[in-house]
């Protein structure tokens, strides 16, 4: 299932003008407030008419149809639940309201998102989050081709946030439409994104898959220098058994970290924020970090910033590094060269760490 | 005669206010849920037009009302050759009764709908229709569900207004008992007659309790919808 969507839409002085091919999977809209991501969103709905484009969704045109018959789901950044009705109702409303295909069973539903003990609840009587997740399983339920969720987490607190963000992933990793999925958190992105699309002033500036945009130098400027960084896709080993740390093998070597709630087998996301590494010419000697890769430069990318993004490659995995201009000179930094990068077993975000 | 025996024109005044209230609040009921939809979500050329004319009869004098409706509904009125062509006679009938207090009772019913209907938030509608809801179910299952204490409140306040209609229905349909004499016309016709304190006394005692009761009822189903 695939999403193929060119939208233009004039607003006043605003104009939206984006081409995106949204496999299956997560594609994270990425891009400042005013930039278009929700007007996107909304068009691909049917809630946002649209001056001229095409809108497909899984192989047929809804471009012409309205909102009820394009099948979209949309988890809007408030819940919606509808108050006259509890939280077994809502679903069920979606349920007999939804086009009758492919319908996810109630059951899987419910037992993806957790919601048993919601079910006699009324939407008052939730907390955001649950909320929330109460109307995913909606959406979900109403038998979607394609999911929009429009920063559905900007309204949780972090620690809210974190506890959903499981859910997202369980959800990308059972569903085979395709979910857009907006946002201007980067860790949120690095966690869920399979393929991601900057966007800036109504355009579409860069798009891929998550880890070519993520590492991509030229992407720094949209993505913000915090944002910018590796995402590592490992598998978690078995415990080192000397120091009992955590072991991450990933295309390029292996990653030590303090402590990892995942267990031995389990697929596994890593962000390391450019930042937050080291480099050196040398292999050094000596050195308390537990993570030396050995690698080769590929890019390098001063922009206007006392910054230089340097870009390597570690076996199949690409790193970027941020380091100061005066340090890239002091190095007498280039392309092709070998470079030793050193990364603390704790710099990791533990909002970066996803399955 | 005792004071409390109620004499059979005061019982059929009771009961033809009741029908009278009733028809005219089922009648005015699905136009008012109507003519609310199109004030409160329809914006067009001449809507301000329409908003006044629905809220003539409140601030007309009834009298001015009642003169109109005959005009147009009376046998010799704008619409009476129709009337007749349909076997309907609504000048002087009961039925003529009931139309003049649907349309004195209207604008009272709309105003509260499009309050309640203002007051249901249109984002709940759009996440409906993104869960394939058309928007006629929408309306069925989500806009009306949520605007139903308003929709109540406007049958109570209707109900209220066509039992105490006085001024057009007298003017329209005249004071005919059996036919079109309801409590308030039978207690202004008794007025006329020296003498006649208690019939007076017991149709008061009678209206009071039917208004009572009204409101009892509606504070009742209001109360439910609150604990739903």
């Amino acid at each position: 299932m695939s999403l193929d969507l060119d939208i233009h839409v004039r607003r006043g002085r605003f104009t939206l003008e984006v081409q995106v091919t949204a496999p299956a999977g997560v594609t994270v809209i990425f891009g400042p407030s005013g930039c278009g991501k929700t007007t996107l969103l909304r068009a691909v709905a049917g809630l946002e008419p649209v001056d001229h484009g095409k809108i497909v969704i899984d192989g047929s045109d809804m471009t012409e149809q309205p909102a009820h018959r394009r099948a979209v789901g949309y988890l809007f950044q408030e819940p919606r639940l509808l108050p006259h009705l509890n939280v077994l109702g809502n679903l069920k409303f979606a349920q007999r309201m939804g086009r009758q295909v492919r319908g996810q069973s109630f059951d899987e539903v419910i037992a993806l998102l957790e919601l048993d003990p919601l079910l006699g609840r009324a939407p008052f009587a939730l907390s955001g989050g649950e909320a929330q997740r109460v109307a995913l399983g909606r959406a979900l339920l109403s038998a979607p081709k394609c999911l929009c969720l429009d920063e559905p987490l900007s309204a949780l607190d972090q620690g809210l946030k974190h506890r959903i963000l499981p859910y997202l992933e369980r959800l990308r990793a059972r569903t085979d439409i395709p979910i857009l999925y907006v946002t201007h958190d980067a860790a949120e992105m690095a966690r869920l994104a399979n393929h991601i699309v900057l966007m800036q002033a109504g355009r579409s500036v860069l798009s891929g898959p998550a880890e070519a945009i993520l590492s991509d130098p030229a992407a720094v400027p949209y993505l913000g220098v915090r944002a910018a960084g590796t995402v590592i896709s490992g598998q978690v080993m078995a415990p080192d058994p000397t120091t009992g740390l955590a072991v991450i093998g990933f295309d390029g070597g292996q990653l030590i970290l303090p402590e990892l709630s995942q267990t031995k087998g389990h697929n596994i996301r890593i962000r390391i924020p450019a930042q937050d590494i080291v480099l050196a010419r040398e292999k050094p000697r000596g050195l308390s970090a537990l993570n030396v890769f050995e690698g080769a430069i590929t890019q390098l990318h001063s922009g206007q910033g006392p910054g230089v993004m340097v870009q390597f490659q570690t076996g199949g995995t690409l790193f970027l590094a941020r380091v100061t201009q005066y340090s890239a000179q002091k190095m007498e930094l280039a392309v092709g060269q070998t470079i030793f990068a050193i990364v603390k077993a704790t710099a990791f975000d533990p909002a970066g760490i996803g399955t | 005669m005792s004071w409390f025996s109620v004499s059979p024109v005061e019982l059929d005044a009771l009961r033809l206010s009741l029908w009278v209230a009733l028809v005219a609040v089922a009648l005015s009921l699905p136009l008012a849920v109507a003519m609310a939809y199109v004030l409160a979500r329809c914006r067009f050329w001449g809507h301000g037009l329409l908003n006044a004319l629905v809220h003539l009869p409140l601030v007309l004098p009834p009298v001015v009302t009642g003169y109109l409706l005959l005009v147009v509904f009376g046998r010799k009125g704008a619409l009476g050759p129709v009337l007749e062509a349909l076997g309907m006679q609504l000048a002087f009938t009961s039925a003529g009764a009931a139309l003049a207090a649907a349309v004195m009772a209207f604008p009272l019913i709309v105003r509260a709908i499009r309050l309640a209907l203002e007051a249901v938030d249109p984002r709940l509608e759009e996440a409906a229709g993104t869960l394939g809801a058309s928007p006629i179910k929408v309306f069925a299952f989500v806009t009306l569900p949520l605007m139903l204490p308003g929709l109540v409140a406007g049958a109570v306040v209707g109900f209220a207004k066509a039992l105490g209609e006085f001024g057009a229905t007298i003017t329209f349909v005249s004071n005919i008992p059996g036919e079109t004499q309801t409590l308030a016309s039978a207690i202004y016709a008794v007025l006329q007659v020296p003498g006649q304190e208690a019939a007076v006394g017991r149709m008061i005692v009678l209206s009071l309790l039917l208004s009572f009761g009204a409101l009892l009822l509606s504070e009742i189903l209001a109360r439910k919808m609150v604990r739903r």
